[in-house]
């Protein structure tokens, strides 16, 4: 049992919190007094309505969605519609990894954000398309390393869990006996271990 | 930038998913301070400007909302931290079972040490009432074939007393023929290995 991974937006999950720190471009609507800091270009004080600056995704959540916005989101450029044209020409063939590590959890705080639902679209395309890439990666046992780091973080979990049950599905159907082994963390602790008595 | 400090204590958690780093004190007490200085900072605000109403003085609030945000987002990530270090503990007990290796040990906080051994007696408790004499849920993971299997021994554990009194002396690399029910749990904690 590793530690669990959510990917939906709980409270506690690393990956969101993670997620939301990914700094997006936005424009501030009102003015903020005392919090100039926030933006190095100036020695102001106070932070100018008009100032256009990249703030992390959970400030931007928090002070765009009220009655009286403070700041407005722009989208990322991953997000916007020239790479989603790339997107919808070919998914499998891009390097995912390279457009954000959390493409997806990001794209669907975005689709908020955009004019019409093309990011959700997008999305779902891009998704099912290379989730049949997926799916070929993990059943073979041997892969090529350079297409698995190609993948987002989500993609990523999903082909370790398909190449997990493979592995498992193949110990199955020998029907041998099934050795008894060492629990995965214990393993993992000697590894380390070893690594560190190597260092001294 | 606010919630820096926060942000470096997950990118640790999401950096080590499966083994525990040593619990960050000094890094929690500068969020704790972080945060005690928002919620002084906002209060003094919110006074300004409560007091200031009726005259026609800039608005501290939206400072106040950023400043609020930001505490929030302190608190989340202080709450996560802890949370997942006690899932990853709680782990630990079911694969190293009730005694931890002392490095391991060694990583956690006064606070920690006392929830492992809570949870380790209440699993044990637990486990004592299934049933008439109760059930080991730690052991029999796998469907057993044989009533006794070949292991090797990988560390000089020592001596180890079987069910029937018999005593044997487990050095490295020697070989047994042990009945599996007794030697299941030294080999999940790494000392023996099951040859096949």
């Amino acid at each position: 049992m590793p530690l669990q991974t959510s990917y939906f937006p709980d409270y506690f999950s690393v990956d969101d919190i993670l997620a939301t720190q990914e700094k997006i471009p936005c424009k501030f609507i009102q003015n903020v007094p005392k919090l100039g800091k926030l933006n190095p270009a100036t020695e102001d004080p106070d932070l100018q309505s008009g100032t256009v600056l990249e703030m992390p995704l959970w400030l931007v959540l928090e002070a765009s969605l009220m009655r009286q916005p403070i700041v407005t989101a722009d989208l990322p450029k991953v997000y916007k519609d020239a790479y989603l044209e790339i997107l919808k020409a070919d998914p499998c063939a891009v390097d995912l990894h390279k457009f954000g590590v959390y493409f997806y959890e990001l794209g669907s705080y975005m689709k908020q954000f955009g004019q019409n639902d093309d990011i959700a679209k997008t999305l779902l395309h891009t998704f099912t398309l290379r989730f049949r890439q997926i799916m070929d990666l993990s059943d073979n046992v041997i892969s090529d390393p350079n297409v698995i780091q190609k993948l987002d973080a989500l993609e990523k979990s999903l082909y370790e869990s398909g190449h997990d049950a493979k592995m498992k599905l193949f110990s199955w159907l020998k029907m041998s006996e099934i050795p008894l082994e060492a629990a995965t963390m214990v393993t993992n602790h000697k590894k380390r271990k070893r690594v560190d008595e190597d260092l001294f | 930038m606010f919630c820096e400090k926060a942000h470096v204590l997950i990118k640790e958690l999401s950096r080590n998913r499966d083994a525990l780093p040593p619990y960050n004190t000094d890094l929690l007490n500068e969020i704790n301070t972080e945060v005690k200085q928002l919620i002084t900072q906002n209060q003094e605000d919110a006074q300004i400007s409560e007091d200031s109403r009726v005259m026609n003085h800039a608005s501290y609030l939206p400072t106040v909302k950023i400043r609020h945000a930001a505490i929030k987002r302190n608190i989340r990530c202080i709450l996560a931290y802890h949370y997942n270090r006690l899932k990853c503990l709680r782990n630990m007990r079911w694969q190293f079972g009730s005694i931890l290796p002392p490095d391991v040990k060694s990583n956690l906080s006064q606070s920690e040490i006392e929830w492992f051994s809570k949870y380790s007696s209440n699993l044990v408790q637990y486990m004592r009432s299934i049933g008439d004499e109760g059930i080991n849920l730690a052991v029999d993971l796998k469907p057993p074939k044989s009533l006794y299997i070949e292991v090797r021994c990988l560390t000089d554990y020592g001596q180890f007393e079987l069910n029937d009194g018999s005593v044997l002396l487990l050095k490295e690399n020697s070989r047994h023929y042990l009945p599996r029910s007794e030697c299941e749990e030294l080999i999940r904690q790494g000392v023996l290995e099951h040859v096949v």
